[in-house]
């Protein structure tokens, strides 16, 4: 909302107050400025030199000597004598010959700087003495154009008659638009005369109430049933108030400068005289108006026209004003007449009966309408318009006639009309005046502040506020207009901003600290992301919202479908078909992010912790259930050359299975999980068959890890090298990690050297080396400390089927040197579990 | 020749040979010709029994000297030729020690989870826990419970992500829009004890993806309910948060201003991070940066959440996280953080 400063101050005077002084002050009390446009002042974008460019009044035109298209303009700029100005300006062209004029023109003087009025854009230049066609040129009569106020080149500009002459253009012109961002449901501040009424509150001035006073200075009275006009309200619900009034013999044409002025600084665009004042009036009060032209509305009897306001019959359409044709649905308000829908009722009037040139008698509507609605109804037609946008932000239902008055007045003085003194007014909506039990107390107890009962009452008065002031319990009466205070809280707030945030003290909460709870499952998220970054891994953070048809491409073609837990979340308006879905994986993410980085890195290593969402139950309000689980879950990806390049040897090969295990070994090690944890060749569709496992703990499924599934690497459109990732249910690694805490306890840290040896065993192909290394550990179990897997093979020394695993085992003992009697009788152990379970042999 | 001259002669041979002994090998291949058990000196030594009696101490006692001589003198040419090795050892392993040591792969934290650390940290320091709630919520708690009823104009303030539900669902969903429905869960839950919370998570508007709005971000309020709770404790609060995430002397400035789940309700700024408050181009030269909308918690939610308002009151707030950290780091483009350029988070 743009208010120009120049308007602000015929409500109430603010000349003396420094435009940046007010400007914090407004925004301190929650009127926050956006921004300053400063017009003809220092600090514009064209500052208006103050002895350069002036007010001055054209004497005489006569035509030049010596050029069919240009005059000589007699100008009095307030000199000694007036100066001969060379323009050719239409309007100064079509008077040449005329004397002893009054033109009141905006005048430039040489060494102004202004746009060029002839240039398309915003060029400026110095104006330098000159010839044309022989005569001396110094000075100008300006356009709007080339004094920054319009885009068009037109005509010069004229200023009121009653402007003084000589004096600085910019005491006269010059502006401050205020640019307001004011959040909330705030139809009082939805004008000029609304800011003024909390800017004299603030600044504790008066306001001048002259524009709310239109009522008795044209002696208007009000009926249900004027004569000129049947009314009719049949959804009161939705229209608590409708003012009709009348305006006669009006003259269409343009609007006086001020007010084109004041329109365009605010940000709308000028029509006419009778459209301008309903917008200006709108602007000023808040109330939006339309003006219908009375001829063009039917009546449902021959003697008179009709105004009834309903519910549009479902499927009922009108053409508006915008020449858009709309439909409706049953729950839009509309203004109708005798023969259908002239208005969508606060929205936009109907384009039949808009006012046009030949527009004689107007019919003023000044209504209130249910700010829900209006709401509603814009919404649905997606027709925002500066109507609907006030309405929908609740407008006073007793500023109707007040803004109906207003605007007569003004069509009458700028238009030529004649107002009828009946007003037509249905208000069947007439609200209760509200009153609120205030304790001055309050604000002590909920500000921190201590703010004097007497300044209390003040600011409440100020705010005009009715307030009752007898002891602890006070009665205030709200105004009809604060739509937005209902309660002694919103007294209460009223109160600190108008004393002043800036003035309250800072402290910090003096209760004691309420008992404070551990959040472990945080913990366990932030401990993995540490273990996860310290084995070199990036984090990544994708997005919730994803395309549903990635499940798809997660699944190669002919392959058992993917399952995923539960049933998707599916947007109701997603911004684009890709992000349509709450995720149920985190592996497209991932992929698409090793897509995106592929493009400038080799190597990607790269995990995500994060929810998945999916549908599981019916949603509950009473039992706060939303019917969407939200677990948390793990997933990592690598791709890329295992060593990044060197100068000196490096390993080259692609990132594997082995790598990311390794990394997740580590992961579990840390977690003190990794004995918990059971690896079996996994069936995942989206992993490579032969290189995927599945890791289970305490017999849940964790999840999977694995290389990614050739077809679906293409599918996610990534270049030909292994890809390999894994996706875990995070919540239950987290849950085992809290369960098996308890249970670590340190193991002995032995000061005798351990023997090792090595051992290597020929297995059936299929046995899994994991529990042959388990099977190990155990048998030695305390004093073999180590078996580690040093070597696979398969080849001529053994037979065909099976395998050899080499490992290199380690004796020790916490407290002594182990014997080599201790040592065979390990080994012996050993080789005769290994033997029972797997059928294992020493290899020869 | 004598014994004796024999003995003379292995003495001057083997000192002759040991110049030209260069590298350990050939001195150890010299100790054992002339010093080992089989070698030159031992066998003469061995030699004494030929002798005429008489003549045996004498030659005995000339042999050891020769082998003491000897031994000294191979323990000397031993410690020059080990010397001499060491430093062209020394001279000739010299590497280029410019040339890049072998790559380590570091990982990173993303740049909001170091932020959002940042502020539990803080808020840690001042009593508050982290409390965590869902992500897709009922409409009730993101707005009715929140004092925001359908078709209220405060609606306007988020655009909202509807979950697909069955037409005229008694319960609708939609992606939470601000983590404040996260005040009623905690509420409801703690009540009527005193509560301290920050409510960290993903939010979610209906906006299109520019440099300067996202449709994914993160938020973090925080909430404070008490008996004694006021309007200077929220203002302290956000002064000592200033302080401890923006820097030490931080000044805070604070607005009036509108949520429909606040009253009072201000906003905070702190004076501009990279102008110090003379003005520029990130503080759009206001000398001040907006880093918290707040207020008092309005007496419905309060009720709502099970606490009398007639005796309870509490604070919230709602911080950025994105924003502050692109405030910090000059990022220009709210996008980097969920396009996950490895190249943008690698810097952090």
């Amino acid at each position: 909302m743009r208010i120009p400063l120049s308007w602000l101050n015929d409500y109430v005077d603010v000349k003396d107050v420094p435009v940046a002084e007010l400007r914090k002050r407004l925004d301190l009390a929650g009127l926050e400025v956006e921004k300053v446009d400063v017009i003809g002042h220092p600090g514009a974008e064209l500052p208006w030199a103050p002895d350069k460019v002036l007010t001055a009044e054209v004497l005489s035109v006569r035509p030049h000597p010596d050029a069919d298209r240009l005059v000589l303009a007699e100008v009095n700029y307030g000199g000694s004598e007036p100066e001969i100005v060379v323009t050719g300006a239409p309007s100064l062209y079509r008077r040449r010959g005329e004397r002893d004029l009054h033109l009141k023109v905006a005048f430039a003087w040489k060494g102004a700087v202004l746009f060029d009025g002839h240039s398309e854009g915003w060029t400026k230049r110095k104006l330098k003495e000159t010839k044309i066609r022989g005569v001396r040129s110094r000075a100008m009569v300006c356009s709007e154009k080339e004094l920054g106020l319009a885009e068009e080149q037109t005509d010069i500009i004229y200023l009121p008659d009653d402007t003084p002459v000589g004096v600085p253009l910019v005491e006269v012109l010059g502006d401050y638009i205020f640019d307001f961002d004011i959040k909330g449901p705030f139809g009082h501040l939805q004008s000029v005369y609304g800011v003024a009424r909390e800017v004299a509150a603030l600044l504790d001035r008066p306001c001048s109430r002259e524009p709310l006073e239109a009522v008795t200075r044209l002696g208007l009275h009000t009926t249900e049933q004027p004569d000129f006009i049947d009314l009719e309200i049949r959804a009161p619900d939705l229209c608590p108030r409708y003012t009709a009034a009348m305006i006669r013999r009006v003259n269409i044409g343009p609007s006086p400068l001020w007010m084109q002025m004041r329109l365009r600084r605010a940000g709308m665009r000028p029509i006419n005289n009778i459209v301008d004042i309903t917008n200006y009036v709108m602007l000023e009060l808040g109330e939006p108006l339309h003006a219908f032209d009375y001829a063009r509305l039917h009546g449902t009897q021959p003697e008179r026209p009709a105004i009834i306001v309903r519910r549009a019959a479902a499927g009922e359409t009108m053409t508006t004003l915008d020449e858009t044709p709309r439909t409706f649905d049953g729950e839009t308000l509309l203004i109708t007449d005798g023969a259908g829908p002239v208005a969508v009722a606060g929205v936009m009037g109907g384009l039949h009966s808009e006012v046009a040139p030949e527009t004689e008698d107007i019919l003023l509507e000044a209504a209130n309408f249910k700010f829900t609605n209006v709401r509603r109804t814009a919404q649905t037609l997606k027709l925002f318009t500066e109507s609907a946008g006030r309405f929908g932000k609740r407008v006073d239902p007793e500023l109707t006639l007040i803004a109906a008055a207003r605007a007569a007045e003004l069509m009458q003085s700028l238009a030529g009309g004649e107002v009828l003194p009946t007003v037509g007014d249905l208000y069947p909506g007439r609200p209760q005046p509200v009153t609120i039990s205030y304790q001055p107390a309050l604000a002590d107890r909920l500000l921190g502040v201590t703010v004097s009962p007497q300044e209390q009452a003040r600011i409440l008065r100020a705010l005009e506020f009715q307030v009752e002031a007898q002891g602890a319990d006070w009665t205030v009466r709200v105004p009809s207009y604060r739509l937005d205070v209902r309660r002694a809280v919103d007294l209460v707030e009223e109160v600190a901003r108008i004393w002043g945030y800036d003035r309250f003290p800072h402290t910090l909460i003096s209760e004691p600290l309420p008992p404070l709870r551990e959040n472990k499952s945080l913990l366990g998220e932030e401990q993995v992301r540490d273990l996860l970054v310290a084995l070199g891994l990036d984090e990544v953070i994708t997005y919730s919202l994803v395309d549903p048809q990635d499940e798809g491409r997660l699944t190669p073609p002919a392959a058992a479908p993917l399952t995923l837990p539960g049933q998707p979340v599916l947007l109701q308006n997603p911004l684009a078909p890709e992000r349509a879905q709450m995720r149920r994986t985190l592996l497209p993410g991932l992929l698409r992010t090793a897509w995106a980085n592929l493009r400038y890195l080799e190597r990607v290593a790269i995990f995500e912790l994060g929810r998945i969402y999916y549908a599981a139950g019916q949603p509950s309000v009473p039992e706060a259930r939303t019917g969407v689980a939200e677990p948390r879950y793990l997933g990592a990806l690598l791709t890329g050359p295992r060593q990044a390049r060197w100068w000196q040897p490096q390993d080259r090969s692609a990132l594997d299975y082995f790598d990311l295990k390794g990394i997740v070994e580590s992961l579990l090690q840390s977690l003190g999980l990794l004995a918990e944890t059971q690896w079996q060749r996994g069936d995942h569709p989206s992993f490579h068959s032969g290189r995927c496992a599945e890791v289970r703990l305490h017999g849940k499924r964790l999840g999977f890890i694995g290389e990614l599934h050739p077809l679906v690497r293409e599918a996610f459109a990534l270049p030909e090298q292994p890809i390999v990732l894994l996706e875990w249910d995070l919540d239950l690694l987290l849950a085992a990690a809290g369960a098996v805490e308890p249970e670590r306890r340190l193991k002995f840290i032995s000061n005798f050297p351990p023997v090792r040896e090595d051992l290597a065993l020929v297995v059936d192909e299929d046995v899994p080396a994991l529990d042959v290394q388990r099977a190990i550990l155990k048998a030695g179990y305390p004093l073999v400390v180590g078996a580690l897997l040093f070597d696979v093979y398969r080849g001529p020394q053994v037979p065909p089927g099976k395998k050899s695993l080499a490992f290199a085992l380690s004796y020790q003992a916490p407290d002594k040197m182990l014997s080599s009697k201790n040592i065979n009788s390990l080994r012996r152990r050993i080789l005769k579990q290994v033997q029972k379970r797997f059928g294992a042999t020493l290899r020869a | 020749m004598s014994p004796f001259d024999e003995l003379e002669q292995v003495r001057a041979d083997a000192l002759d040979a040991l110049t030209a002994c260069t590298t350990l090998p050939a001195l150890a291949a010299w100790e054992k010709q002339y010093l080992g058990r089989k070698g030159q000196l031992t066998r003469l030594t061995r030699a004494v029994g030929t002798l005429p009696k008489e003549e045996r101490p004498t030659f005995g006692k000339r042999a050891n000297a020769i082998k003491q001589e000897l031994t000294a003198a191979h323990e000397a040419r031993l410690a020059q030729v080990k010397q001499e090795a060491l430093s062209k050892d020394l001279a000739q392993g010299a590497v280029d020690v410019t040339l890049p040591g072998r790559p380590v792969a570091l990982g990173h934290l993303h740049l909001t989870t170091q932020t959002l650390r940042q502020l539990y940290a803080i808020f840690a320091q001042m009593g508050f826990e982290v409390y965590e709630a869902p992500d897709v919520e009922l409409e009730a708690y993101n707005f009715d419970l929140l004092n925001i009823p359908a078709y209220h104009p405060a609606r306007d303030m988020w655009d909202t992500f509807w979950v697909r539900d069955e037409p005229h669902s008694e319960a609708r969903r939609l992606l939470r829009t601000h983590t404040s429905p996260g005040q009623i869960r905690a509420m409801r839950e703690r009540a009527p004890q005193p509560l301290r919370v920050i409510l960290p998570g993903k939010v979610y508007r209906y906006e299109q993806i520019t440099t300067r709005s996202e449709h994914q971000f993160y938020q973090v309020e925080g909430l404070a309910v008490g008996r004694t709770i006021t309007m200077t404790d929220l203002i302290g609060t956000m002064h000592q948060f200033a302080e401890l995430f923006y820097g030490a002397g931080r000044k805070i400035r604070v607005r009036s201003s509108y949520f429909p789940f606040t009253e009072p309700s201000i906003e905070i700024d702190t004076d501009c991070i990279l102008c110090g408050g003379k003005g520029c181009s990130v503080c759009k030269y206001t000398g001040w940066l907006e880093i918290a909308g707040a207020g008092m918690v309005h007496p419905v939610v309060l009720q709502n959440g099970g606490y009398d308002p007639a005796e309870w009151s509490g604070f919230a707030f709602g911080l950025g996280v994105e924003r502050p950290a692109m405030m910090k780091y000059g990022v220009k483009d709210i996008r980097y953080f969920y396009g996950n350029d490895l190249r943008f988070l690698r810097q952090f």
